[in-house]
C-alpha cells in the first residue's frame, strides 16, 4: 500500500526467511567475522580475474541462503540484484548460474535495500513466492574501475573509503519464521553539488538525511520507534554530517542508536581510512549481523538506509557534481507488527 | 580543483557544502609534505648512488649516466610494483614516491599488470598509458613549444 | 656533499607536488603534468642544467628532468638541422625512461599478478 509520496507498507509482512554472507581477507580481518557463512582468506577465490571472484562470491551468498532454508533453487521465483561493475556483469553472470528470471538492478552502494524494496513489495502483492535479493562488491575490481590500478602508489585523503569485498543475499518468502519487512522509502536524487569521488559520505549524508525524514514523516512514526537506524556506508564523515543534519532538522536521534555499515564491518585499526563501502557493505552488515541480533532478540525494530553515490569515473572527469540516492527498509522482528 | 568555490551552486547546495566542510577530515597537509620529502629525497639519494656507482664502474660520464640511473631506478619500481609494496609506499608518502621517475614507471607498470586479465594487445596494451600519458602528452608538447620560441629567437637574434 | 644537495633538492620538488595534491587538490595525472611541462620551461630559460649540476641525481630522478632532456633533445636537433629538429630530435636524449616504463611494463604483466 502506497502511504504519502513514496513510502510503501507491507501489509502482508513479507519475511526474511533466510540469508547468505560471503566475505574477503580484509573482511575475515575485520569486527564482524562471525557474521559470514563463508569467508575467503584471497581475493581471487582461484578465479582468473577479481570480477569472476565477485560473480563466485553473489553465487556463493545465494547459495548459502538457499541452503539456510528448505526451499530449492527451482522454487525462486526471481533474482534481484545488482553491483557496481560496467553494466553489473558478475551479477548477470551469477544470474547465469542461479538460473532464476533476473532483475538487474543500479544504485550503486543503495542497491542493496533497493532490491530488498522490491523484492518486498513483489511478495507481499503476490507477484511472486521466493526472492532472492542482494548484492556484491569486490574492493580490486572496483578500484581498478573507478579509481586507479590497483597496485599504483596513489595517495588517499582521510575521507576515502575501503570497498568491502562480500556478496549478502536474503531469501524473501510470503509466510515463515524470521523478521519481517515491515515498509519501504523510495530515495530521490539529491544533489549537493559535491565533486570530491574521494568523499562520497559527505555527499551521500543529504540523501540519507532526505529519506529517513521522508519516512518518518509519511509512515508517521517518531524516531523512537526503531531501535537502530542504520546507514549503508556513510563513514566517519558522512555519518557526522548526517547526524548534525538530522538534529538540526528536530530529529533528535541519540547517537548510540544511529549505526553505519561501513563502521562496522572493520575494525578501527584497519587501514580502511574512513570506513567501508560498496553495495556488499550494507548487504553482508545487515543480512549477518544485523539480523543476526534481531533473531536472538536484541533488536526489534530497525531502519535501514543503503547510500548510494551514482557518479561514474566519466562523470567524474566531465565535471559532473555527485548524484546520491537513499532507500529505506523497515525490518521487524516477531508477530505482534501493525 | 577544490569544490567549494563553484560559481553556479545552488544556495541550499552551497550551505550544505560548508556545512559539511566543517565535518570533514582534513588532509594532514604539514605531515604528508614531510613524508613527501623525506621518500622524495631518499629516492633521488638512491639515484644518486647509482650514477655514481655507473660513472665509476662503467664508462658513463655525469651527463650520460641519467639514462642507465632511470633504467635501473624503473627495474627496481617493477619489482615494488609487482611485490605489492609500491602501493603501501605511495599511501605514506604520497609525491614523495610520484613525482620521481620512479613513479612514472610505476604508473605504467601497475597499469600493464591490472590489466592483464583482458588479454595482452587490447588490455595491457591498450591500458599501459592510462595515467601517464597525459606526463608524455603534455612533456612532449610543453618541449615542442619551448625549443620553438628558443630556436625562434636564437635565430632572429643572430640575424 | 652532491648527495646531500640529491636528497634536499629532490626531496622539495616532492613537496612542491604534495603542496599540488593536498592544497590545490589536483590529481596525480595534473600534478605530474604540471611539473613535466615546469622541466620544460626552465630548460628553455636555461635554469635547470645549473640545478642538474648543482644537485645531480635530486634534478634528474623528479619527473621535471624529463621535461628538460625533451627540450634538450629538441634543442641539440634543431642546432644542427633547423627547425625541423625541433621534432626529430626530441627523444634522443631521453629514451630511456619511456623505453624503461614499456619494457619493464610488459615484463611485469608477464610475471605479475595484482595483489588487490
Amino acid at each position: 500500500m502506497l502511504t504519502g509520496h513514496r513510502t510503501w507498507i507491507f501489509e502482508n509482512n513479507p519475511v526474511i526467511i533466510s540469508t547468505g554472507t560471503v566475505g574477503g581477507p580484509f573482511e575475515a580481518n575485520g569486527n564482524i567475522p562471525h557474521a559470514f557463512n563463508i569467508l575467503h582468506d584471497d581475493m581471487w577465490l582461484e578465479q582468473a580475474s577479481f570480477e569472476k571472484a565477485q560473480q563466485m562470491m553473489m553465487e556463493e551468498a545465494c547459495q548459502y541462503a538457499l541452503k539456510n532454508s528448505s526451499i530449492q533453487k527451482e522454487q525462486v521465483s526471481f533474482f534481484i540484484s545488482g553491483d557496481l561493475i560496467n553494466q553489473i556483469t558478475p551479477t548477470s553472470f551469477a544470474a547465469k548460474t542461479i538460473g532464476s528470471p533476473y532483475f538487474g538492478l543500479f544504485s550503486a552502494c543503495a542497491t542493496s535495500m533497493e532490491s530488498l524494496a522490491l523484492a518486498a513489495f513483489m511478495i507481499n502483492a503476490n507477484g511472486a513466492d521466493y526472492i532472492l535479493s542482494g548484492t556484491s562488491s569486490h574492493n580490486a575490481a572496483a578500484e581498478k574501475q573507478f579509481r586507479y590500478p590497483t597496485e599504483y602508489g596513489g595517495q588517499k585523503p582521510p575521507t576515502a573509503q575501503w570497498t568491502v569485498t562480500g556478496a549478502g543475499c536474503a531469501l524473501v518468502a510470503k509466510t515463515g519464521q524470521g523478521p519481517r519487512i515491515t515498509s519501504a522509502t523510495i530515495g530521490k536524487i539529491v544533489d549537493m553539488g559535491m565533486t570530491d569521488p574521494f568523499n562520497m559520505g559527505g555527499a551521500m549524508a543529504p540523501a540519507a538525511v532526505d529519506t529517513i525524514m521522508t519516512h518518518l514523516k509519511e509512515r508517521k512514526v517518531d524516531i523512537s520507534y526503531y531501535d537502530l537506524i542504520i546507514t549503508g556506508d556513510l563513514a566517519h564523515i558522512g555519518r557526522e554530517v548526517a547526524l548534525d543534519l538530522l538534529h538540526k532538522n528536530d530529529i533528535n536521534i541519540p547517537e548510540e542508536k544511529f549505526v553505519d555499515c561501513g563502521l562496522t564491518v572493520y575494525r578501527e585499526d584497519q587501514p580502511v581510512l574512513a570506513g567501508g563501502s560498496g553495495p556488499a557493505c550494507s548487504a553482508v552488515v545487515t543480512y549477518g549481523h544485523f539480523l543476526d541480533l534481531m533473531k536472538k532478540g536484541k533488536l526489534e525494530k530497525i531502519l535501514v538506509v543503503a547510500t548510494g553515490a551514482l557518479h561514474s569515473p566519466l562523470s567524474v572527469n566531465q565535471k559532473d557534481p555527485i548524484p546520491c540516492i537513499a532507500h529505506a527498509v523497515s525490518i521487524e522482528a516477531g508477530s505482534d507488527v501493525t | 580543483m577544490a569544490d567549494k568555490k563553484k560559481k553556479n551552486l545552488p544556495p541550499n547546495a552551497q550551505a550544505y557544502q560548508d556545512f559539511q566542510d566543517k565535518r570533514e577530515v582534513k588532509r594532514p597537509i604539514l605531515k604528508n609534505c614531510i613524508k613527501a620529502f623525506l621518500v622524495g629525497g631518499f629516492i633521488c639519494f638512491i639515484g644518486q648512488l647509482i650514477s655514481t656507482f655507473y660513472i665509476y664502474y662503467f664508462d658513463f660520464t655525469e651527463q650520460t649516466a641519467g639514462n642507465p640511473t632511470t633504467a635501473t631506478l624503473i627495474f627496481i619500481t617493477m619489482l615494488l610494483t609487482g611485490f605489492g609494496v609500491y602501493d603501501r609506499i605511495g599511501q605514506f608518502a604520497g609525491a614523495g614516491s610520484a613525482v620521481p621517475v620512479t613513479g612514472f614507471g610505476n604508473a605504467v607498470i601497475s597499469a600493464a599488470i591490472e590489466h592483464r586479465t583482458e588479454g595482452f594487445v587490447l588490455g595491457v596494451g591498450g591500458n599501459m598509458f592510462k595515467l601517464a600519458g597525459s606526463v608524455i602528452l603534455f612533456g612532449v608538447f610543453s618541449a615542442f613549444v619551448v625549443a620553438l620560441i628558443k630556436t625562434i629567437i636564437l635565430t632572429w637574434g643572430g640575424l | 656533499m652532491i648527495f646531500f644537495w640529491a636528497f634536499v633538492i629532490g626531496g622539495l620538488i616532492c613537496v612542491i607536488g604534495q603542496i599540488m595534491f593536498d592544497v590545490f587538490k589536483l590529481s596525480p595525472g595534473h600534478t605530474l603534468s604540471i611539473l613535466v611541462v615546469s622541466g620544460a620551461i626552465l630548460d628553455g630559460l636555461g635554469l635547470y642544467e645549473p640545478l642538474i649540476d648543482f644537485a645531480g641525481a635530486g634534478a634528474t630522478v623528479p619527473i621535471t628532468s624529463f621535461g628538460n632532456s625533451l627540450v634538450h633533445g629538441a634543442m641539440q636537433e634543431a642546432e644542427k638541422h633547423g627547425i625541423i629538429g625541433v621534432i626529430t630530435g626530441m627523444f634522443e636524449v631521453t629514451s630511456s625512461g619511456i623505453s624503461a616504463a614499456i619494457i619493464f611494463g610488459f615484463i611485469g604483466a608477464l610475471i605479475f599478478k595484482p595483489k588487490g
